[in-house]
């Protein structure tokens, strides 16, 4: 293996790596607050769809991510009104999300098949990629992943050392004292859930105009779910979501590491890998299920009925 | 104090019923179907096509002949196999997603085993190849207990995990290894010989006799839940785990059963449809029937007279999603629309078990300055 072909791999790995990262800091912000939101696939599919339409339609990209972003909150609503006003089972409005955005995108995009668009091209940003070797892997990347980097310094931050961070924590933690201490708790986990779905949008938008610019049937291919599975590996600690979508970005392409070394296999098997790394990443993280259970915001998937 | 229970929503008032509505818990889907019907008028007309007669095309078209209603049957079989499977998960709470990838390996498996015994001939062939199947569905949700139990893994997204792997699997034995070598290269399997083919009901029509399949699950089934212990003990195990960890259920073999009765039934929809309709293994062997008996399985309340007739109308959206592509040259993909706007409607509509809307005026708030007001008058 050669120094070029080590660049591209990891180059690449922080390509597949952004839009996991995304999903996952915004399903963070979610189960912080004590929503579980199992509705991100379908989140990420309508934010591909959408976003993809609309640069279409508009030619303008960022159009399309601002659509995007605007459809994934608009889906998080729909969830929030089921599940936070109408107090219901959290697990089964996350499947009917899911379910529902996979029908949904797949009839709104079924004319959008077979189109393709010129996708966001990496801004080299100056000086700093002109960096051997690093200014490459890191810093000629397209706008996109640069703004994962920047929300993922701002959910850090949330939640390292501001108050809102602090917020959003008490309300997952215990929504009741949360309650009586004044915060407003339904506030609280619209906003959270309401920035999950932004996530997604954007996840969603970077596939379908970053990643491979073109919109196909179910294009997130599970990356909702893998993403969910990453914070619960992460122990819903940021620095570790970072760490653990840029892994599974590297295992997705595990396909060009052994071409590289030399290795043929079909492409099929390969595709397997990022799910049963994630089956994998389960069973490590169930030798330490009681830390697991104590990093758990305590009132995760359970609604809030208020006294008034 | 009635109010302390209350909450307020856009001028209705929202009541806490005293105790949960059996009466809506019954009336909740059909005004979710009602809702869905609605909604879905309102998407034909967005598309230019009038309402009234695009619902026809889509829920009736497909049912004018004995050749819509034995379709009718051909795909409700599948559906009421993999929800029949799934009742007893959901019913104890355990969330197993993983139909659909259970629903593959079955056909898997099988379709291996029919083309294995391609050249031998006799009834028990078509034993060995259905038996396999829902052994090989069974397997896999095998390992799905497995992980829930041995490893504490959380089971929706182990079984998601595992019908992505299953799919993948399915793409390459169809690409790969089972690639037909006189199939001009296209992703598909040999066609199975005829003694691996499941009989059929009625000369020229493809019903066949998966459906006396769904029916003895139906019955199997509902006679486990109602009138036994391991019946008994899944329903205590989801309503209340602290309650059966006391009373002394051994939990994980509940866990267990419940997962490879839900394989095994999955593994034979599976196996059923490809040596059913499809006769050969090919890339697009499901229609998301693993998917869409979830939704079944709410629909139906989860008892099995209810799921029956969810798996009915699901099939329905099936049919109607390729009679609108046939007849209005509308995408299929409007099925998994209205399969989704179904399931949220029902989610919606079963708040309604627990409150109940209140019609009452909004209060006029009187403020401190009209009471000033008032008093210098």
């Amino acid at each position: 293996m050669d120094a070029d072909l080590i660049i591209n791999i990891l180059y690449a790995t922080l390509r597949t790596g952004t839009p996991l990262l995304l999903i996952a800091l915004g399903e963070l912000v979610c189960e912080k607050s004590g929503v579980l939101n199992l509705g991100q696939e379908g989140m990420v599919l309508m934010g591909a769809v959408t976003g993809f339409m609309a640069a279409v339609v508009s030619g303008s990209l960022f159009t399309g991510v601002l659509v995007a972003v605007l459809c994934g909150i608009g889906m998080a609503l729909l969830f929030g009104f089921l599940a936070i006003t109408l107090v219901s089972n959290q697990v089964a409005t996350g499947l009917a999300l899911t379910i529902f955005g996979g029908g949904l995108s797949a009839f709104l995009g079924s004319s959008y098949v077979g189109i393709g668009i010129e996708g966001f091209t990496p801004w080299e940003l100056p000086l700093l990629s002109e960096v051997p070797v690093l200014g490459k892997i890191f810093f000629s990347h397209d706008p996109l992943v640069y703004v994962s980097w920047i929300l993922f310094i701002a959910v850090y931050w949330c939640f390292r050392s501001s108050r809102a961070g602090l917020i959003i924590r008490a309300v997952g933690e215990n929504p009741e004292a949360a309650n009586a201490l004044g915060m407003r708790v339904f506030l609280v986990r619209y906003a959270a859930v309401a920035f999950g779905g932004a996530m997604a949008g954007l996840a969603g938008a970077y596939l379908s105009l970053a990643y491979t610019p073109l919109w196909t049937e179910g294009m997130s291919a599970g990356r909702g779910w893998i993403a969910l599975a990453l914070v619960v590996f992460a122990s819903w600690r940021p620095e570790r979501v970072l760490l653990g979508a840029y892994l599974f970005g590297a295992a997705s392409i595990l396909h060009l590491v052994l071409q590289g070394l030399g290795f043929e296999a079909s492409p099929n098997l390969l595709a397997m890998l990022p799910y049963v790394a994630t089956i994998l990443v389960l069973m490590l993280i169930a030798n330490d299920a009681i830390k697991a259970r104590l990093n758990t915001p305590f009132a995760l998937g359970k609604p809030f009925r208020p006294q008034l | 104090m009635s109010s302390q229970r209350s909450k307020h929503l856009f001028g209705v008032r929202l009541e806490k019923r005293a105790s949960d509505s059996r009466w809506m818990a019954y009336c909740s889907p059909l005004l979710a179907i009602l809702l869905t019907l609605l909604c879905g008028a309102g998407i034909f007309a967005s598309l230019g096509h009038a309402p009234g007669a695009a619902l026809y095309t889509f829920f009736l078209q497909p049912l004018e002949d004995f050749y819509g209603w034995t379709e009718l049957g051909l795909k409700a079989s599948p559906l009421l196999l993999c929800a029949m499977g799934l009742v007893l998960c959901f019913k104890a709470k355990i969330w197993n997603i993983g139909a659909e990838g259970q629903f593959i390996i079955g056909a898997l498996g099988g379709g291996y085993m029919a083309l294995q015994l391609d050249s031998m001939e006799g009834p028990w062939v078509l034993f060995a190849v259905v038996a396999f199947g829902a052994l090989c569905g069974m397997l896999w949700a095998a390992l799905a207990a497995l992980l829930k139990t041995r490893f504490a893994c959380n089971e929706i997204l182990t079984t998601i995990m595992l019908n992505y792997i299953a799919l993948n699997w399915l793409y390459y034995s169809v690409y790969g290894p089972l690639k037909d070598p006189a199939g001009y290269n296209f992703p598909e399997s040999a066609l199975f010989s005829d003694s691996s083919l499941l009989p059929l009901l009625f000369d020229g029509y493809r019903l066949n006799i998966s459906l006396y399949f769904a029916l003895l699950a139906l019955a199997c089934v509902w006679t486990l839940m109602s009138r036994t212990l391991f019946g008994f003990q899944i329903a205590v195990l989801g309503e209340d785990a602290s309650a059966a960890r006391y009373a002394g259920f051994k939990q994980n073999r509940l866990v267990w059963l419940a997962l490879l009765v839900c394989g095994a039934l999955a593994g034979l929809a599976g196996i059923s449809e490809v040596t059913g309709p499809v006769g050969q293994l090919n890339a697009n062997i499901s229609l998301g029937y693993g998917y869409a008996a979830i939704i079944v399985v709410f629909l139906g309340r989860m008892h099995p007279v209810g799921i029956l007739f969810a798996s009915v109308l699901l099939a329905l959206t099936f049919m109607g999603g390729e009679m609108v592509q046939m007849e209005l040259t509308l995408p299929k993909s409007l099925t998994g629309l209205f399969q989704g706007m179904l399931l949220f409607f029902l989610l919606a509509c079963d708040f309604l078990i627990g409150y109940q809307l209140q019609w009452s005026r909004p209060n006029r708030k009187i403020s401190t300055v009209d009471i000033a007001q008032k008093a210098q008058e």
